[in-house]
């Protein structure tokens, strides 16, 4: 069963949402799925028209994620950002400070990286060297 | 230097103890080597050949005596007493046990010391010029921008994943002894107008396609140096290939979109990035600028210097070689050899380390730098101290006389150590030191930079080296390529290859043919080798290396001897 | 006159502290590379090494290398390799340095 992990812990993602092609997407759309070698200038309408973006981590190794999700909150996106993928407990605190609000990850991952160690992550505020040193106006 | 804060302390004792937790689940299983590999890289453990090896950050260089003996103290208790100095201003330990690294790393932490970030696919250690704060030739000092440099990049969430690693150095002076343009993005400090601001080189690099940086902003206004740097990360963080990772370097990204598109890239993502930052921390700043501030320099005159120099052989011998001039008269920079004939190039034993640290609390207000060329500098000795200070570098083998000489020689551990290695480079370095102490040469050749790489990689520098030595695996045996004219300051120029790459045993003959050819075709003792080379170009040293068969019977016969 | 007998030999590092080992008969890690399996055919040394690269709780760095059996015992072709027997040339450090 997938796993949504937040800052309390693991809980079942429980609905199924429709996410669209980020670059095939239209004004109607409510969710999108970005890559992790996405064009963020080929969504062409208003970030805040989603609901949600979903950005994928192939591999643990491809931080392009991170980056992408710095450039849609920088460009003002206020929904819901979902990090989806492979991605580690210890990438967690990244993962929150970057813009995600939560991760998506597959049972097979939760069940070896159990919950106690996402919580260990989870006071991704604290020993923040950007934000104190002038980067936290976003 | 930089003290750190509360928020430093915790910061380390946080992240030591969650790669304590890494460790136990690696050892337990539930991590797999693949997930706990990026992890023990991003706090500077590497396997090896032999063993694991622990890389600790000396930021831009900078230590002190208490840092240096809890150096030696880790020698000692996890290690085989010794250290190695590299070429990034880092120290190594070669032989440290996985279960103690958790241990090793809480004994660093007590003196503010870490081994975040000196490897991985991560932004390392920011380099400094190893003169900072000393030289007479700065516009500034440097190393605050380091450390504000440091802190930016710290487990900086954007950046713990990159296309490959990520190096930074900083210069304040004109004359680059950090070599920036080798660097992914180089900074030098310049001062227009009154104000602070840096000239932003970026994709040098050195490796399996050497290349000198590129110019991207002639004048970058201090106050946006932060959220410049970090557009140039974020850019090549997207752009970076990620398919290959001998393409993966900003360089190479450079080289393949074009310099001008890359600033472009650069400027947008620069604009967008403004609104997140609000602006350096002006206490944070002020606070590490103080930290930063020049020590308390004494006054008074340098009588014991002037005896000593005029009456001691050996020590003006080593004043000569050994020291720089420093910005207050009467003091000095000296710069402690790890070179001795014959000895591993950049190791110095725990003894020397306890040596240096005592040195440097009596002698040098308590300051120690690193320099890229694996040397220890002594950045503020009062010239009266000197007598003293080299006598207790003599009494632990500390007092070669041979800084910029050509047994000075920059080699990287090479097979000996290191996973990578395709050759050797201690033994060639040692046997070369050795051979031109045997010859009695080394002040009669003068300034020559010999750097030596046992890979592509580079980490010896070898490409920027005056005469610069790579050694690869050539049908299973250890075979040494040569490039020459070679440059690693501000007239930064990557080396010329010289021909086919010479056996174990042929190439200290080779380079011996070298020096005697520059010998031979100097204008006059004061032409260095770069200069010769620069002025005749490759011809006569290539005619040397190469002989033809016309050429006379004895030198044939030393080619044939190896 | 010598039987020259080529093969390939499993090696890795322990994963606790680092020690070069290598594979044995009894698919346990060694430390002297003469009491290493020798496979003379790559079928058997597939499914080796793919059992070797679980064995995650002991080691790291898994990969097969080149070796000869001689007289003086197993010797490993590539010049690499023969330092990881011994250890680096500039100490007496590593495993020439321990009674095996």
């Amino acid at each position: 069963m997938t796993q949504i992990v937040s800052d309390f812990g693991f809980s079942p993602l429980d609905n199924v949402i429709n996410y669209e092609v980020y670059d095939k997407a239209s004004e109607t759309s409510k969710a999108i799925d970005l890559p992790s070698d996405a064009d963020l200038n080929l969504f062409v309408y208003d970030l805040n028209q989603l609901k949600i973006i979903r950005i994928d981590f192939p591999s643990f190794a491809d931080g392009r994620g991170f980056t992408l999700a710095k450039l849609v909150r920088i460009r003002g996106f206020k929904g819901h950002l979902r990090a989806k993928g492979h991605i580690i407990s210890d990438q967690y605190a990244m993962a929150r400070r970057s813009g995600f609000d939560d991760v998506e990850i597959s049972q097979d991952l939760a069940d070896r990286q159990p919950e106690t160690e996402w919580l260990f992550r989870s006071n991704w505020k604290k020993h923040d060297y950007q934000n104190r040193i002038g980067f936290n106006n976003c | 230097m930089y003290n750190y804060t509360e928020f430093d302390d915790a910061f380390i004792k946080a992240r030591n103890s969650q790669f304590r937790n890494q460790v136990e689940r690696r050892i337990n299983g539930n991590l797999t080597e693949d997930e706990f590999k990026p992890l023990r890289l991003m706090n500077g453990l590497y396997l090896q050949l032999h063993a694991y090896m622990l890389r600790v950050a000396i930021p831009y260089g900078t230590l002190d005596s208490a840092q240096m003996e809890k150096l030696a103290f880790i020698a000692d208790r996890w290690d085989k007493g010794y250290g190695h100095f590299t070429t990034r201003q880092n120290v190594q330990f070669n032989w440290p046990k996985l279960t103690d690294v958790p241990d090793i790393l809480d004994a660093l932490a007590e003196v503010k010391m870490h081994a975040i970030q000196t490897s991985g696919n991560t932004i390392r250690n920011v380099t400094a010029d190893h003169f900072s704060g000393a030289a007479a030739d700065e516009v500034t000092d440097p190393r605050p921008y380091a450390e504000l440099i440091r802190q930016w990049s710290t487990d900086h969430p954007e950046f713990q994943f990159l296309p490959r690693k990520f190096k930074v150095a900083v210069t304040g002076s004109k004359n680059d002894r950090a070599v920036i343009r080798a660097h992914d993005i180089g900074l030098r400090a310049l001062l227009r107008n009154g104000k602070i601001g840096f000239e932003v080189v970026i994709g040098g690099g050195l490796g399996r396609s050497p290349m000198i940086g590129k110019v991207i902003n002639t004048f970058l206004p201090e106050a946006n140096l932060l959220p410049y740097l970090e557009a140039v990360v974020s850019v090549w963080n997207t752009l970076g290939r990620r398919d290959n990772k001998y393409k993966a370097r900003i360089k190479i990204t450079v080289h393949e979109h074009g310099v001008e598109k890359i600033k472009q890239l650069v400027e947008d993502r620069y604009n967008e990035i403004l609104s997140t930052f609000s602006g350096v921390n002006h206490e944070l700043f002020e606070e590490i600028k103080s930290a930063f501030a020049p020590p308390v320099f004494k006054s008074k005159g340098t009588k014991y210097f002037d005896i000593a120099y005029k009456e001691n052989a050996a020590f003006r011998s080593w004043v000569d070689t050994n020291t720089h001039t420093h910005k207050i008269s009467n003091y000095s920079i000296a710069t402690v050899s790890l070179k001795a004939h014959g000895k591993t190039p950049g190791d110095a034993t725990s003894d020397q380390m306890r040596q240096i640290a005592n040195i440097a609390r009596h002698y040098s207000h308590d300051q120690i730098r690193i320099s890229h060329e694996q040397n220890i500098i002594l950045p503020h000795v009062h010239k009266s101290d000197l007598p003293k200070v080299y006598d207790l570098l003599k009494s632990k083998q500390l007092n070669t006389a041979n800084i910029g000489l050509i047994s000075d020689i920059i080699a990287c551990p090479g097979m000996d150590y290191c996973a990578l290695a395709t050759a050797r480079s201690i033994p060639i370095a040692q046997e070369i030191s050795i051979r031109f102490d045997e010859l009695k040469l080394e002040h009669e050749v003068g300034h020559i930079q010999i750097k030596i790489s046992g890979c592509i990689n580079a980490c010896g520098h070898h490409h920027v080296g005056h005469i610069g030595i790579l050694g690869l695996d050539r049908a299973g045996v250890e075979n040494y390529q040569i490039t020459l004219g070679g440059d690693a300051t501000e007239t930064a120029k990557i080396g010329d290859r010289a021909g086919p790459g010479f056996s174990a045993t042929q190439i200290v003959p080779a380079v011996e043919r070298i020096i005697l050819t520059y010998l031979k075709v100097r204008l006059n003792k004061h032409e260095n080798f770069i200069h010769t080379y620069q002025r005749l170009g490759i011809a006569p040293f290539k005619q040397a290396l190469y002989p033809k068969e016309s050429q006379s019977p004895k030198i044939q016969r030393r080619t044939y001897a190896a | 006159m010598s039987k020259d007998l080529s093969g390939n030999v499993i090696t890795a590092n322990n994963l606790l502290d680092g020690t070069v080992v290598y594979m044995s008969s009894q698919f346990k890690w060694v430390l002297d590379i003469n009491n290493a399996k020798v496979f003379s055919n790559d079928t058997s040394i597939e499914k080796a090494l793919i059992h070797a690269n679980k064995q995650q709780h002991e080691v790291v760095g898994v990969y097969s290398i080149r070796v000869d059996q001689t007289d003086a015992g197993i010797k490993s072709k590539h010049f690499r390799e023969q330092f990881r027997v011994k250890g680096p040339s500039n100490y007496n450090h590593g495993k020439q340095s321990e009674v095996l």
